[in-house]
């Protein structure tokens, strides 16, 4: 298979997209997850879209970035166009497999520069900060949920549960623990305590319930970045796991001397995502991984060797039935009227609608319906085509 | 919860095994004011940095021309953050390519780091102010620093010891401008090594043609953004991508004692920092409409004066502090009540202090809030007369629950939301970890020491799993997991 589109085709991305969705035919609603998992992977703090995807065939790449071109040469490529950043490896050669592919100029409809308002968008699906208390995650699990007999697992593997995570269906939290385990006979009182107490009551039941799911995992804790992707991989593989995983990783404000903190966090990403891909085993056929940030940095360094706070990033889909190879942009270009405000990667694919569509597409729900539920209230349309049917 | 137990945990850290419960719920409150020490003993000897924060940075700065170090540098990175990598760890064996004077470097500002951990728990569990502790806990997490970054070890303990502790109860300006610059901060937001285009050492280097590739070379607006956004007007405050550039120019020259070839230039300033007037922007500057004339160091502190007053921040301010104390929905009055308080007074936070024990609305009966790991552990603390306690191990406790001083994932601190901190997996660390101090405490009398901590406000489920524990010290276990201990 063609490993990636050429430059012209990638321009026509957009468009060959939208009539992909017109061919699908409209799914009935809820088929229910069924054994279809999804992991999202929320990068926090603005990852460098253009460090993780280097657009290095566009001119003016060279004048904005060229301190960092040495790290491209003989990275792998996608195209003739973008080059994936060299820490990415694992990541790459999925991409080059056709199990992985990148959206590039994408950001969700927010256009301040404040992490933690575009974090709450991102994670809330609203198009305002702080309208929406509960996350899109959380809205999908409630909408596979809808008519199914039991409610799917939902999962975030973290010391607490995310925003993207919050809300009615119920969801749980795990992370590995160096503290020793409580005696069963105290587990069981505490059971009894918290049984007339309606929040802690819940939440002490799911997490009874995921502790014996993790049992043994044998990890004090999440810093090795591919032990915490095994771990995910460990409860969601089987029957009985989760169907829908989170997991943050931070590190990716580099304000300054961004080519070592940028390869850093990058090369932690990749030992996660490839050591998840490993241990999810024959379910990787079933499993899409969807990675994203909640906006870009500038597009210039800054005067400090880093970059700031910017607009679009690029996002990472992956999975086994994931249509890879290939990198959707309708590239915006780097000059400098082409740049947003003059300084960041303008945006042009809705982050709302790579989720919204992606998630769709392999939870096999109507794409539409999961736009209007996950990110109500956009006027873009869900994208098609990124998982075979 | 009755008056005494919300003034106790509401308000507090909780009532300390030796007390008893206030009589007097609001005078116990104001008593604190005046009971409040904001420069103990236990951290005299940290009121000063070290002034070894700019060697490490130029430590750090030579050895990365060094290419072949860079990498191993970069992946022992996190150490720095002053976690102690584990054996099976990889950077431990990255910390192992270092130079010698590094590590010992990076050990060093790691048991500094630890020390001041425990010290600022220490005095909490101890306080007679509780109340007033908190309240330099909610302005170290309002100004948050977090440790990560070259030298910020050494200098996050004294960012709240002198920064924030002796302005708990004096004017918000005062405590911003000590917050913002004081190099845990400028570390911290890179601001310590932004320069002025225009400046003097910026014209300079561009004569003599360019300059290593490690050093600076220009602006950054990484501190300018979080001061609007976070620390004074709030996100909605009506400021402008222009207003962050602007702000960002007149701090420039702002920075840390002892970096760079232009530190002998250096004059020190009070908040611990050191100004370089060779690297600052020349010129005036408009922030907000107004203009402000070139004036060195002066010039950032003119517009943090006027940012202080400004009724954006008196907003913001009143509805942070009404949602820590009143709940995750800050009650409108109060907010309205508190934002008045500030523009009269002129931001004088002992007279919001005195209006936040006057509100009704932080006295309603239902508890208003999940606590968080830092205030739980406190709390239990307290309670259980644990004692002095090992550094390591306060900060091993502190890590396993999620919270650990210092160490906030971003600058906007950690979450004041009941959601963030109560789930499943936060529940079973608290249960692990009481069980575990319940096992090491004298636990004899729980049902009455309940009694004495949440005065008339004992709930029958907890008072009967009380009675029928098998043991001491796993009723002590059971009442730390409570119900009534996890909310306030």
């Amino acid at each position: 298979m063609n490993s990636a589109l050429d430059r012209r085709s990638l321009l026509a991305g957009s468009l060959m997209l939208g009539a992909g969705s017109l061919a699908l035919p409209r799914l009935a609603f809820a088929q229910g997850a069924g054994s279809r998992n999804l992991l999202f992977v929320l990068l926090r703090g603005a990852a460098d879209g253009m460090a993780m995807l280097a657009p290095v065939g566009d001119p003016g790449f060279e004048a904005l970035r060229g301190a960092s071109l040495a790290d491209y040469e003989g990275a792998p490529r996608l195209g003739s166009f973008f080059a994936v950043h060299p820490a990415l490896a694992e990541v790459a050669s999925m991409a080059q497999s056709g199990e992985a592919l990148f959206v590039h100029a994408a950001a969700t409809a927010y256009r301040e520069r404040s992490h933690f308002d575009a974090q709450n968008l991102l994670e809330t699906g609203g198009a305002v900060p702080y309208s929406i208390k509960d996350g899109w995650l959380n809205r999908l699990a409630a909408l596979l949920n809808e008519g199914a007999p039991a409610p799917l697992r939902a999962l975030a593997i973290a010391q607490a549960v995310p925003l993207a995570l919050r809300g009615d269906a119920p969801v749980s939290n795990y992370a590995p623990s160096a503290l020793p385990a409580a005696s069963e006979d105290l587990l069981a009182r505490v059971s009894q305590l918290y049984a007339t107490d309606s929040e802690f009551g819940p939440l002490w039941a799911r997490a009874l319930e995921t502790k014996a799911m993790a049992e043994d995992d044998g990890l004090k804790n999440l810093r090795d970045a591919s032990a915490a992707g095994e771990l995910a991989a460990s409860l969601m593989r089987d029957a009985g796991g989760a169907r829908i995983g989170m997991i943050e990783l931070g590190g990716w404000d580099t304000h300054a001397n961004q080519r070592g903190a940028f390869a850093r966090s990058a090369r932690g990403l990749d030992a996660l995502l490839a050591a998840y891909k490993s241990g999810m085993g024959a379910a990787w056929a079933d499993t899409l991984v969807v990675v994203a940030t909640e906006f870009g940095r500038t597009a210039r360094l800054n005067g400090t060797g880093g970059s700031d706070h910017g607009t679009a990033s690029a996002a990472l889909v992956m999975g086994g039935r994931v249509r890879g190879g290939r990198v959707i942009a309708d590239w915006p270009g780097l000059a400098d009227r082409q740049l947003f405000e003059g300084r960041d990667l303008a945006p042009t694919t809705s982050l709302e609608s790579l989720l919204a569509g992606a998630a769709a597409e392999h939870m096999r729900l109507d794409p539409d319906l999961a736009m209007a539920r996950l990110f109500p209230g956009r006027g873009a349309k869900p994208l098609a085509g990124i998982v075979r049917s | 919860m009755s008056r005494p137990s919300i003034a106790l945990s509401r308000f507090g850290y909780g009532i300390s095994a030796k007390d008893s419960p206030p009589a007097d719920p609001r005078r116990y409150l104001l008593a604190q004011l005046d009971a409040y020490d904001p420069a103990p003993a236990a951290i005299a000897g940290r009121m000063r940095s070290r002034g070894e924060t700019g060697a490490m940075v130029e430590l750090v700065r030579s050895l990365r021309q060094d290419r072949r170090l860079a990498g191993a540098m970069a992946e022992a990175g996190p150490a720095m953050a002053g976690q102690s990598a584990p054996s099976d760890d990889p950077r431990a064996a990255a910390l192992e390519g270092l130079p010698p004077e590094y590590r010992s470097k990076l050990a060093e500002a790691r048991q500094v780091l630890v020390g001041d951990i425990a010290a600022r728990t220490q005095l909490a569990v101890s306080s007679p102010a509780p109340m007033i502790e908190r309240l330099v806990h909610f302005w170290s997490n309002h100004f948050s620093v977090s440790v990560g970054k070259v030298g910020t070890q050494f200098e996050v303990g004294p960012h709240e010891f002198t920064a924030i502790r002796p302005h708990v109860l004096g004017r918000f300006a005062d405590m911003l401008k000590a917050a913002v610059l004081h190099p845990a901060m400028l570390l911290y937001l890179d601001q310590f090594q932004s320069i002025g285009p225009n400046a003097p050492f910026a014209q300079a280097r561009a004569r003599r043609g360019g300059d290593q590739p490690e050093r600076p070379r220009g602006l950054n607006e990484n501190l300018a953004r979080e001061v609007l956004e976070l620390h004074t007007l709030g996100v909605d405050g009506g400021y402008t991508q222009a207003d962050v550039t602007e702000l960002a120019r007149a701090l420039t020259g702002w920075t840390v004692p002892g970096i760079g070839r232009v530190g002998r230039f250096a004059e020190d300033q009070p908040s611990g920092a050191a100004f370089v007037a060779l690297v600052h922007e020349p010129g005036a500057r408009r922030v907000l409409g107004r203009t402000y004339p070139a004036g060195e160091a002066g010039q950032a502190l003119a517009i943090l004066n006027d940012l202080a007053a400004h009724p954006a921040t008196a907003r913001h301010i009143a509805s942070k502090l009404a949602r820590h104390f009143a709940g995750d929905t800050p009650p409108p009055a109060l907010v309205a009540r508190l934002e008045a308080d500030f523009l009269k007074t002129g931001g004088d936070l002992a007279s919001l202090t005195a209006t936040l024990i006057d509100a009704p609305e932080v006295w309603t009966p239902a508890p208003v809030k999940f606590r968080t790991p830092f205030e739980w552990l406190i709390g239990a603390m307290r309670l259980t007369s644990v004692g002095k306690l090992p550094p390591q191990r306060i900060v091993g406790a502190l890590n396993e629950l999620g919270q650990v001083p210092w160490r906030a994932p971003s600058p906007a601190g950690y979450d004041d939301l009941a959601a963030s901190w109560a789930g499943p997996d936060a529940l079973v660390r608290r249960v692990e970890l009481a069980e575990r101090i319940a096992g090491n405490v004298p636990a004899d009398d729980v049902l009455a020491r309940a009694e004495a901590a949440f005065p008339g406000a004992l709930g029958e489920a907890t008072r009967t799993q009380l009675s029928r524990a098998e043991s001491g010290s796993q009723a002590l276990a059971l009442l730390l997991v409570s119900p009534e201990m996890m909310r306030r």
